[in-house]
């Protein structure tokens, strides 16, 4: 199989607010396979160090690569800037999605999936792809002339970074806490979104606390970070364990 | 990360910094004695009232003081200032008859162009008289009247007196006691009662010599049930002396009447531009104000509403972009005098490379107005840790049951929206453009198409730095 995303022994740290020569390491040493066609999912209780191995893929500039090695498609993402890697077919699902006042949703879209394949996009024709997007999310049309994010409830920012993700088309989409806060019916919108974005060319790296989501998709992989070390990895399995006996089996597994 | 800087770019201003060699065919002495103003008044041919109306408030400028809140105007020496620049040219209504060079001036500044396109009268002012007017034929027949002050204070005196300086008195402030002194030029419009004015009119005032003051007097008077849309653009070349602008614009919307005044001010950075511009609505009214500052060294503009009839409106919508050197303190101010009377204020102010800009703001609520309802939302963006913004509002409220309310934020370009745009492949500089793009879009949108491309032109950037 393709490899998309390679990881090794990934040490990042994060400068600390507190003391300004300081800075606190978060991710210890991580390792991470990611291939073409592959759903994975990262588990693990909060300060584990989960947004941080997002936001160091993503090249985050608050956090910095101290050790280990980053590659996507057999290229190192250390030296890129965020726009970079986006374009090199990276996406990430915020967990709190910012506001953009003034910039309408389609005009963002339309703009990134300028910057991200660099080809003039047809008005005409994106707004179709646009509207039909939005409809599978059961998002009003509305909200494409709506400014980013701005007024959104929890839930629509949600479906907005998941229309995002559809729009763009990226290789690999980062999905941190996408399902967090979201009632029933919107966790089953999203997880239908992912599971229409999804196919064998492409491949997801999800965060989450809740596993119902989970179940609407075909795992391949779990890993459980503690303490910015990977614990323990397997397959499906063991959201099911977790579910039931929640992360202090895990502890000392390291 | 190193650290990296962000510029914007200023207003492109070669267009507006191209100066003409001064032909004027009669400038007045520097300063401000009663000679200069009896020397004005008779080369302008004023009635007699007028000439006493202006020693009047010579006499009032004489014992008003400089505000003691606001920029510092003690760079202004008055004694420098010539307050009267007669171009060498009589107003006409063709564009064939202006002289060349300011002909030539206007083109660049595209006011013929958008005459043919998109106005439905054009005045135009260079330094203290207008030199081109003209007007629709087919507004001419429905009673619209659009012509120079000097011309309207001649034709229609009765109406010119009645209204002159009554919103704005002399003694109001020092400025204004000024302006009546020395005024010169300016626009007069009246729309008789029903009349939609469906294209709008546009007076463009240029200051060209230097060293001169420009104080244009605009009078509008929208009778009942009529409608207008009047554009007011200003520009200048730069000088190293100091040039003074003291406009006075002075608004009647009549009741059921709605008057849309748009300006888009894009003074040089040697400019003191220290304007008055107050609108009576009667009842039903709606007064729109659509104000842009960009230029100027020192600004101090608090355009004002007077509320007065029951149920009247005000709408306000002002962006102030101020850069190096420049000091540019702009508001509003609503006066609310009856029943139901309601206001929406809401400005963006921009401050970059050191430049400073406050939003002042004043809403008044008398206690024959209850049931005002106001709502002001400014909100600054400082570009980097040089500029200063800061946001005055004032609120004095006597009426019964009054809905206020008041929003302003002061922030900087957060970095996590910066990130959040380049995760979806946006370039950094793209990035903070679209930002300040955003920030100022609810205004942009409300202005005059011309403007508006304009405006976003100011936002183009330019990312310098390295890697490190």
């Amino acid at each position: 199989m393709e490899k998309l995303l390679n990881i090794k022994n990934l040490q990042v740290t994060v400068a600390d607010n507190e003391a300004e020569d300081a800075s606190k390491e978060i991710l210890k040493g991580i390792d991470l396979q990611v291939n073409k066609g592959e759903i994975h999912v990262v588990l693990g209780p909060n300060g584990s160090g989960k947004s941080t191995l997002m936001n160091a893929i993503m090249g985050h500039p608050k956090y910095e690569i101290a050790g280990g090695s980053l590659e996507f498609e057999g290229e190192d993402l250390t030296e890129l800037k965020t726009f970079e890697r986006a374009r090199k077919g990276i996406f990430l699902s915020f967990q709190t999605p910012e506001e953009i006042p003034g910039i309408t949703v389609e005009n963002m879209i339309r703009t990134a999936k300028q910057a991200v394949t660099g080809e003039n996009i047809k008005v005409v024709k994106f707004r179709r792809e646009l509207k039909a997007a939005m409809k599978e999310l059961q998002m009003d049309e509305s909200y494409a002339q709506r400014y980013m994010n701005v007024g959104f409830s929890g839930g629509e920012k949600k479906r907005n970074e998941i229309l995002q993700m559809l729009m763009l088309q990226p290789k690999l989409a980062l999905l941190d806490e996408t399902d967090s806060g979201l009632d029933v019916d919107a966790i089953q919108i999203v997880s239908n979104g992912v599971k229409k974005f999804h196919n064998e060319d492409n491949a997801c790296l999800i965060i989450t606390h809740n596993t119902r989501i989970l179940k609407q998709l075909n795992v391949d992989k779990v890993h459980v970070l503690m303490q910015g070390k990977i614990v323990a990895e397997g397959g499906p399995e063991l959201i099911e364990k977790i579910d039931k006996e929640g992360f202090g089996f895990l502890q000392g597994a390291e | 990360m190193a650290q990296e800087k962000t510029y914007i770019e200023d207003i492109e201003r070669t267009l507006y910094d191209i100066k003409n060699v001064d032909k004027s065919k009669y400038k007045s002495q520097s300063g401000l004695t009663e000679d200069i103003i009896r020397d004005i008044s008779a080369r302008k041919n004023d009635p007699e009232w007028m000439l006493e109306f202006r020693l009047k408030s010579l006499e009032v400028y004489n014992q008003l003081s400089l505000p003691n809140w606001g920029p510092d105007l003690s760079e202004l020496n008055m004694d420098e200032i010539v307050t009267y620049v007669q171009p060498d040219a009589k107003m006409t209504g063709s564009w064939d008859e202006v002289p060349e060079d300011i002909k030539d001036t206007f083109d660049r500044l595209g006011i013929p162009e958008a005459e043919q396109t998109s106005l439905a009268g054009v005045g135009a002012q260079y330094d203290s008289e207008v030199v081109y007017h003209s007007i629709q034929e087919d507004l001419v027949k429905q009673g619209v009247i659009y012509t120079d002050m000097e011309t309207a204070l001649h034709e229609h005196e009765e109406i010119v007196r009645d209204h002159f300086m009554k919103l704005v008195p002399p003694k109001d402030h020092k400025f204004a006691a000024l302006h009546g002194a020395v005024w010169s030029g300016g626009s007069f419009v009246y729309v008789p009662e029903g009349v939609h004015v469906e294209i709008p009119l546009q007076s463009y005032f240029r200051l060209n010599a230097a060293g001169a003051g420009q104080f244009e007097h605009t009078l509008i008077i929208v009778e009942k049930n009529a409608s207008l849309h009047f554009i007011e653009g200003c520009s200048a070349p730069k000088y190293n002396v100091t040039n003074l602008h003291a406009g006075c614009v002075e608004l009647f919307v009549n009741d059921g009447a709605r008057l849309r005044y748009s300006t888009i001010e894009n003074w040089s950075r040697n400019m003191m531009n220290l304007n008055t511009k107050r609108a009576v609505v009667g009842k039903d009214g709606v007064i729109e104000w659509v104000s842009g500052s960009f230029g100027s060294h020192v600004s101090m503009l608090y355009p004002c509403s007077v509320l007065k009839g029951e149920n009247a409106k005000c709408e306000f919508t002002g962006v102030t972009f101020a850069s190096k050197g420049q000091n540019l303190d702009t508001g509003a101010s609503v006066i609310h005098c009856a029943p139901h009377t309601s206001a929406n204020i809401s400005t963006r102010t921009i401050s970059k490379a050191g430049g400073k800009a406050t939003y002042r703001s004043a809403v008044k609520v008398t206690k024959n107005a209850p049931y005002a309802k106001c709502s002001v939302n400014c909100e600054s963006l400082m570009l980097d840790d040089i500029s200063r913004s800061d946001t005055l509002p004032t609120m004095d409220i006597e009426g019964d049951e009054a809905d206020i309310g008041h929003e302003a934020t002061i922030g900087r370009i957060s970095d996590e929206a910066i990130f959040y745009l380049m995760s979806r492949g946006i370039s950094e500089d793209e990035a903070r453009s679209m930002i300040v793009r955003g920030f100022v879009e609810p205004i942009a949108k409300e202005l005059p198409l011309e403007y508006a491309v304009e405006m976003n032109n100011l936002v183009n950037i330019e990312l310098e730095g390295t890697m490190g």
